[in-house]
């Protein structure tokens, strides 16, 4: 914690070098602790979830072996996660061009405050929102979705009663990651340069012209790193998804039926109130694969924004 | 426009034909009024609502490629496609703050905030206290573990470690740990501590390690933000008379942005305390009041919330409810504190 690095310059003798090197070497060492957590994360999940790769076939049901097991879980996931970038990722470009460019100055400023307010929501609150009052409502579109559209697999149906289906989790998804796109593009926006902005309407574009023309080029790094940072936070997101799905291991393109497909985190949610060390290590391995599988994204997506950065920079 | 009006000549048209400027006000009330209409005859409100908007997005488009031109058309749909997703991004907030107001409503009472869950059985009142105990220790215990970390790694960001390359990992990991999925970071504190204290380990302290591994990040981001406002003529001067580096931090640099650090750090603790899943997996749940952080479960607000939801009784609803307005009210008196202090400390920096 308290390693201090060598330093040369100055010799260590008097009281106040002395008092430098400690607190440059407690500055030094919580970077550190920083850089150990993540380390440990990798480290005390596979120490502890590799014994879950080989257990008992019968901790595996309905499957027989661990990739068996954790394969529709992925599907889940990744299924649940897509529905709501489908539904967040134009309504957050839209509000967030709305707070960069189309708002009057003095609304803007509340209204990103109020996305920002959508953030603050625990998780907890959403699934309470979501299985209870969302699904009810959602329940009737559904219906109708399958009476009109039944003939698409996504809603082959038949259409559950209670509205609670992976169709709703993915709203209440959608409604979270809201709030972290829209925060990232509204900056990447904010930040064209103006003089951009005035040749092209100049030349005599329209408003909407003028953001085709100099926004959307100069953000679209940015914009692909903040779907992929919302994406990541739909993967790991546990418990709207958990009290709003009543979840099984299954595969199904079915966005509408009472049975759903579970997702690794709710999946952890749910099983482990009564889980054995064995199922409590495979529930552990199915975390260091969300773990690996978010933190792939995350990294991605800082990358191509750090890259375009970079790029602006020059 | 009206000097064009004044020079031009009946042949020569110098601008284009263009809509009225109340044009997008009537289109509005009218497609709002075929929206009562339908409502009216027995549409639901919802279902109003939706034709109104759809009557709008085509009929100023319509009108406007009729009038004006192709491109000016385009433009009005835009602009009226990004007031609408405004607008609806509003309907999930109230809706929700209106839905947990009205079914908490109801159950929250002093009774309710005094009492525990142990031997609560059948009708009986009961409570959150026990939770709400858990929630100030557990998150409380987390603030101490990362608050002095997360501010640490930014003075060493922005005072020592500028351009080098490990800054830069720092960096790059501390945004890269902003992403852990929640439960994934429950997961590793209780890896962690099973592989100390054996497998069926379950205390606070265990939610408290998983919930900084959360908060850190936040911290780390908000604290560099604020350090970085803290113009460099202040630590010239104060190195120019002799300080030292480390109480130039201590005494010139941090005490000029702490408001924006306390800020930071509230809002990360508002960020924190409705957390559940690393709870959940970590922490267990009980129904009586523990105040040990290292013996024995703790149930945390969240938790109460979740745990009364999977009853689905109608009493475990109410309960349910009754913890979320609770939860939700404390979330945003945190926020609204943190707006505060930021206001009040804000000229302090200068900008």
């Amino acid at each position: 914690m308290t390693q201090s690095p060598p330093e040369t310059e100055r010799a260590a003798k008097t009281p106040q070098a002395l008092g430098d090197r400690v607190f440059r070497g407690i500055a030094v060492g919580s970077g550190g602790v920083i850089m150990l957590a993540l380390a440990g994360v990798f480290a005390f999940l596979a120490i502890e979830g590799y014994p879950g790769l080989s257990v008992d076939e019968g901790l595996y049901s309905p499957a027989t072996s661990f990739l068996g097991y954790v394969g529709p879980l992925i599907f889940g996931t990744v299924l649940a996660a897509i529905i709501a970038i489908i539904f967040a990722v134009p309504l957050a470009i839209g509000i967030a061009l709305f707070i960069s460019h189309y708002a009057p100055r003095r609304i803007a400023t509340p209204v990103a405050y109020l996305i920002d307010l959508l953030a603050a929501v625990p998780s907890v609150v959403y699934g309470l929102w979501g299985g209870r009052e969302l699904a009810q409502h959602v329940g009737s579109i559904q219906v109708w979705l399958h009476d009109y559209l039944g003939f698409l697999p996504f809603f082959a149906g038949p259409p559950s009663a209670s509205g609670r289906t992976i169709l709703t989790a993915g709203l209440v998804l959608a409604i979270m990651i809201l709030p972290i796109i829209t925060a990232i593009s509204r900056e990447v926006f904010a930040q064209t340069p103006r003089l951009h902005e005035e040749a092209a309407l100049a030349l005599g574009a329209t408003r909407w012209e003028m953001i085709r023309m100099t926004v959307f080029p100069y953000a679209r790094s940015g914009m692909i790193s903040a779907v992929m940072l919302g994406l990541g936070r739909a993967l790991g997101e546990t418990m709207a998804v958990a009290m709003v799905l009543s979840a099984k291991p299954i595969v199904t393109l079915n966005l509408i039926s009472g049975e759903n497909p579970a997702t690794i985190a709710s999946n952890i949610a749910v099983n482990y109130k009564e889980a054995s060390p064995d199922k409590q290590a495979v529930l552990i391995a199915t975390g260091l694969v969300l773990f690996a599988f978010t933190f792939a994204i995350n990294f991605l997506a800082r990358w191509v924004a750090g890259r375009s950065q970079r790029r602006m920079a020059r | 426009m009206s000097t064009l009006e004044a020079t031009r000549t009946p042949d020569v048209v110098l601008v284009e034909p263009r809509l009225p400027s109340w044009a997008p006000l009537l289109v509005a009330v009218g497609s709002a009024g075929i929206g009562a209409l339908l409502w009216i005859f027995g549409a639901s409100l919802a279902l109003g609502v939706f034709a109104a908007f759809v009557v709008f997005l085509i009929v100023l488009p319509v009108w406007s490629a009729l009038i004006e031109s192709r491109r000016a058309a385009v433009d009005r749909l835009a602009t009226s496609l990004v007031w609408t997703t405004f607008l609806i991004a509003l309907v999930p907030l109230i809706w929700l703050v209106v839905t947990v107001v009205r079914e908490g409503m109801s159950t929250v009472s002093p009774d309710f905030l005094t009492y525990s869950m142990r031997n609560v059985i059948g009708d009986a009142q009961g409570g959150l206290y026990h939770a709400l105990l858990g929630t100030l220790l557990v998150t409380g215990m987390a603030a101490l573990i990362s608050v002095p970390i997360g501010i640490f790694a930014a003075i060493y960001l922005i005072e020592y470690g500028k351009g080098k390359r490990l800054a830069r990992i720092l960096t790059f990991l501390v945004d890269v740990m902003t992403g852990i999925p929640s439960i994934v970071a429950g997961l590793f504190a209780l890896s962690l501590f099973v592989l100390i204290l054996g497998p069926s380990i379950r205390f606070g302290f265990g939610g408290s390690v998983a919930l900084s591994l959360l908060m850190i990040p936040t911290v780390v981001r908000s604290t560099e933000e604020m350090l970085r406002l803290v113009p460099d003529d202040l630590r010239e001067a104060s190195y120019a008379l002799g300080v030292p580096k480390w109480r130039t931090i201590a005494k010139v640099v941090l005490p000029t942005c702490l408001g924006g650090i306390v800020t930071g750090v509230v809002l990360a603790i508002s960020r924190i305390i409705g957390e559940t899943a690393p709870l959940l997996v970590v922490a267990g749940a009980t129904d009586s009041v523990n105040t040990n952080l290292f013996d024995g479960r703790m149930t945390t607000l969240p938790v109460f919330i979740y745990q009364q939801y999977t009853y689905s009784t109608p009493k475990g609803l109410s309960y349910a409810w009754g913890g979320a307005l609770v939860l939700i009210l404390i979330v945003m008196i945190l926020n609204i504190v943190a707006r505060i202090i930021g206001k009040i400390f804000a000229p302090k920096t200068g900008r």
